[in-house]
């Protein structure tokens, strides 16, 4: 089933690139076939998941490359758990999304929906993976897809970007390679589950080295402050789709990474180090938040809310209780459907003003009521408004860090006092004040693409808002073991 | 042993040497009418052919006196080499057309590859030395013959820097002579086993001596400054031919001598070379890849690419444990994939540079509508070369960089940290080209066209690029067997 959900992008992306020529219009066919099949896939694992149980399910084992020969075992090993079941769940949803947004590219189609085809392939390798090379390997193929994606079909300095992302993700992997190795060197194996049960204690290099080897690549893709720089820049320059996949899986990825390895392969050190991620997370919140406030461009603006809404993350993960990690967890996938949806509305109104400067739009309520509407329950939820998934998330994290890092908290909470100003301001400078006519042409977001997209996610966010069991009672059994490890230490 | 053992010994080095008097002698009996092309191809499948036999046979052992060795090791090398050679030589039919001298360069790469097939075999000073000198010498005269300005200098430059290195290597080979009364490889390491500790400092020196001579084949830092002026200056079917089969030649011979002849992890020396190609190994990276950043030109840049590549490869040499053969079945993984990878590089680049007779990185804009064959497999050797999934450089580094882990001594890891870093640097040069290729607007958009036969290598390259990505175990499987006759 997990081998399937791999595959079937990957067949697509191969089908859409073996198009002759005169079809390059049905890539897009293809690619949404392929991206449906795949979410289909994802929502059967993630009903299919048993959230009674701990550990791993849908588990399939391969061996790779063998110890008896090579000296070492790397496998190729597939399960999920309530914490990557509602991971794939969400990247299964957002390539629907990323591919209905995409409904309009013109240039090389065959290519782009290959690409992102590929992408979320590599982006859901590193979600089931339950080896650490093999881990490695789909976290180091995700950059391939996103470089191309940028710099192709990207606007603005999109090679600058492109690059920019590249650089920061590679030189934060290299450091997450060598902290593995050092791992498997120790243990003798590279198996997740097994480092899991039988944490390393001893290296030859100090383990709390190790532990910051392998946080900081999770903490660049998170990204905090101050590695996360590459983030306004790709998601400015990169086309709304992949913005969407961007903020929406690939952020996750970062704090997956912190949750499945950090905490539980590294206990010990996670823990002594807790307050240190805190404060980086509470100083993430705030400064996200006000550089956020400071923002002229509207996606720019959405991509900087990210570094201040991904700091919830680190927070929850801080804080190392089953409370606080079921936050973070949460407020993954909240954020992923949440802020996937912004983007979206970011690629609607850019679709039709050609502009992304906030001073220049006024009133578009007038002529886009629709999208507004949208854009609105987006912003709402995003601010952490009760009955929407954004609330429970944040005051679960909030609920669980309090009283391990107060002070962080409580930067934290003042956080969603500013984003809730950032959030409203800019809905009032969009959608409100006097009809201007210079965008009385504009046309609402009525074509059957947009509707889809912005309807299943408006429905992820309410569905979760209202009644959180859906996705918390997986969530917790994938965290109850690891809340007992990290708790255990202290 | 009789005669014919013997000689079925050194088969494929005599299969090529035999290949280059005939090469000779039909050019000088029917000039460009002879099929000089289809004799070098013709010996070197010979050669493999003889590789292939001694590989499946049961044919293993010293011959020669125990000047040379048959063993999977030196079968592992002789088939690498060989085979990047044919590679070579399939496809540098229409420069050596187009070149007065095109017999003079079948024969002088064959006679190359067949030193370097001994050099891979030879378990003697006096052998290794010899097999060396040949190798290297018609190397020098190979890169001076395209008979221009640069490929003057090249040969030159490599001809000057090739003659200091020998005698730098002679010098060592005369201190481990001197001290152990013979030049067997096994008569020294039986003579290091019983070494009284007071001959470490004379030991250690001739140690050093001798990795600078081989640091100069490998092209490791400090004494790497041939390589970019050389691989740009030579003609591009000659620097392929060095930054592959050249570089394995040197790696095969090192490693030969340090784990058999110094016993590997065994002696009271091991940690101390080691941690001296420790230091190469990092130097090579940092001055390989600090170089390429600033190259526009297609050929020197992968001629820094090739110092920094040798850097990573070292580490794998660096990683000596007692009686642990993961540190060079890592050396041969990496070459077995680099090969592939770098020919398929250098392959493109020339098959570029014919036709458009530029070398200039800025000119690759657009060629994957002027030849997607040829933007395709150069992309993808400048993923692998960067080490990013699914190909083989990927599983190469890794393999590598968990051989030095696998270790447990902390130098090896800061010289992971090290390689790590580093590999975040090369991404940078190595996507510069892949965007600039891919993103960039041509000037000129006529097509490219690439002879069947280049296709067909570069074919074979990316066919190994990413079958050794995707399934690496066979050429694993391969590697081990091979290190284990080492120890």
């Amino acid at each position: 089933m997990l081998i399937a959900f791999l595959l079937v992008p990957l067949l697509g992306a191969l089908a859409a690139v073996l198009l002759p020529a005169e079809q390059e219009k049905n890539a897009r066919v293809v690619a949404l076939g392929a991206a449906g099949l795949t979410c289909l896939i994802a929502v059967a694992v993630f009903l299919g998941f048993d959230a009674s149980q701990e550990g791993y399910q849908f588990v399939q084992r391969f061996d790779w490359i063998d110890k008896d020969t090579a000296g070492f075992a790397v496998q190729f090993a597939v399960g999920v758990d309530g914490l990557s079941a509602p991971m794939v769940l969400l990247l299964g949803i957002l390539s629907v999304v990323a591919v209905l947004v995409s409904w309009n590219i013109e240039v090389k189609q065959k290519q782009y929906y290959a690409w992102l085809l590929f992408l979320e392939t590599a982006i859901g390798g590193v979600f089931i993976s339950l080896d650490l090379i093999q881990f490695f390997l789909f976290w180091e193929l995700e950059l391939l897809p996103m470089f191309m994606l940028i710099s192709q079909w990207g606007s603005g300095r999109r090679l600058y970007s492109a690059t920019k992302f590249l650089l920061y993700t590679l030189a934060g992997s290299a450091f997450m390679l060598l902290g593995f190795l050092v791992i498997g060197f120790e243990a003798g194996t590279f198996d997740i589950i097994e480092l899991t049960e039988n944490p390393v204690t001893d290296a030859v290099i100090p383990l709390g080295l190790v532990f910051w080897a392998i946080t900081l690549a999770f903490l660049v893709k998170l990204p905090v402050f101050p590695v996360h720089t590459w983030l306004p820049d790709a998601h400015t320059d990169a086309p709304t789709a992949v913005s969407v996949m961007l903020a929406g899986v690939l952020l996750k990825m970062g704090g997956y990474g912190i949750l499945r390895i950090s905490l539980s392969l590294l206990p010990e050190q996670a823990h002594d180090f807790s307050a240190i991620l805190a404060a980086i997370a509470g100083f993430s919140v705030i400064w996200g938040a006000v550089i956020t406030l400071r923002q002229t461009d509207l996606k720019r603006l959405v991509a900087y809310s990210s570094v201040s809404h991904m700091g919830y993350v680190l927070l929850g993960a801080a804080a190392m209780t089953d409370v606080g990690l079921s936050g973070a967890a949460l407020q993954m996938f909240t954020h992923g459907t949440i802020t996937g949806l912004l983007f979206v509305m970011v690629g609607i109104i850019y679709e039709r003003t050609h502009t992304r400067e906030i001073a220049k739009m006024s009133g578009l309520m007038h002529h886009m009521p629709l999208t507004g509407i949208v854009f609105i329950i987006a912003g709402l939820a995003s601010l952490g408004l009760p009955s929407m998934s954004g609330f429970v998330a944040e005051l679960t994290t909030f609920l669980g860090s309090l009283q391990a890092h107060p002070a962080a908290t409580i930067a934290a909470i003042f956080g969603v006092v500013l984003s809730a100003g950032y959030i409203l301001w800019t809905v009032q400078r969009i959608f409100h004040g006097p009809a201007d006519p210079a965008w009385a042409h504009l046309t609402d977001a009525r074509t059957w693409p947009e509707m889809v997209a912005m309807g299943v996610l408006v429905v992820a966010i309410m569905a979760v808002g209202i009644y959180p069991p859906i996705l918390t009672d997986a969530i917790e059994s994938g965290i109850a073991p690891i809340a007992a490890i990290v708790g255990g230490v202290a | 042993m009789s005669l014919a053992e013997h000689l079925n010994h050194i088969g494929p080095a005599l299969i090529l040497y035999i290949g280059a008097g005939v090469v000779l002698t039909a050019d000088m009996f029917s000039g460009r009418a002879a099929p000089r092309w289809q004799l070098a191809v013709l010996a070197l499948i010979g050669g493999l052919g003889w590789t292939y036999g001694l590989a499946m046979g049961d044919t293993r052992g010293e011959a020669l006196g125990g000047a040379v060795r048959v063993d999977d090791f030196a079968l592992f090398f002789s088939f690498l080499i060989i085979a990047s050679t044919l590679a070579v030589v399939l496809s540098a039919r229409q420069w050596t057309d187009s070149i007065e001298r095109g017999a003079e360069l079948y024969a002088l790469m064959l006679i190359s590859a067949a030193s370097m097939v001994i050099l891979a075999q030879a378990n003697d000073l006096i052998t290794i030395f010899i097999a060396l000198e040949t190798t290297s010498i018609s190397q020098f005269v190979m890169a001076g013959l395209a008979r221009t300005d640069r490929s003057a200098e090249a040969g030159l430059k490599y001809l000057l820097t090739g003659a200091l290195s020998a005698a730098v290597l002679l010098y060592g080979f005369a201190f481990l002579f001197g001290m152990s009364g013979t030049t067997d490889l096994d008569g020294i390491a039986d003579y290091l086993a019983s070494a009284p500790e007071e001959q470490r400092l004379p030991l250690l020196l001739a140690l050093v001596f001798v990795l600078a001579g081989f640091g100069f084949k490998m092209a490791l830092a400090p004494f790497h400054a041939w390589v970019p002026d050389v691989y740009q200056g030579a003609p591009t079917v000659v620097s392929s031919f060095l930054s592959v089969a050249s570089k394995a030649a040197g790696f095969a011979v090192a490693l030969r001598l340090f784990y058999t002849g110094l016993g590997g992890g065994d002696t009271f020396l091991s940690e101390d070379w080691a941690m001296f190609v420790a230091v190469l190994a990092g130097l090579s990276m940092i001055f390989g890849n600090t170089g390429a950043i600033l190259q526009t030109n297609a050929k020197r840049l992968l001629g820094y690419s090739s110092i920094a590549q040798a850097g990573n490869i070292a580490v794998g040499f660096a990683a000596v444990a007692a009686g642990s053969t993961i540190g060079p079945s890592g050396v041969m993984f990496f070459l077995g994939t680099y090969a592939a990878t770098n020919l398929g590089a250098f392959i493109a680049v020339q098959a570029f540079a014919e036709r458009t007779g530029s070398e200039n990185i800025a000119d690759f804009a657009g060629l994957p509508k002027r030849s997607p064959v040829l933007a395709v497999v150069l992309s993808l050797c400048l993923i692998s070369l960067t080490g990013i999934p699914p190909t083989a450089g990927f599983i190469a580094k890794v393999y590598v960089f968990n051989g030095a882990v696998q270790t447990g001594h902390e130098w090896l890891i800061v010289l992971v940290a090290v390689a790590v870093v580093n590999t975040a640097i090369s991404a940078f040069y190595y996507l510069r080209w892949l965007r600039t290729m891919w993103l960039d607007e041509a000037e000129d958009d006529s097509p490219i066209e690439v002879a069947p036969a280049v296709q067909a290598v570069l074919a074979a390259a990316s066919i190994g690029v990413l079958f050794f990505g995707l399934w690496p175990a066979p050429l694993i499987n391969a590697a081990q067997s091979a290190a284990e006759t080492l120890l």
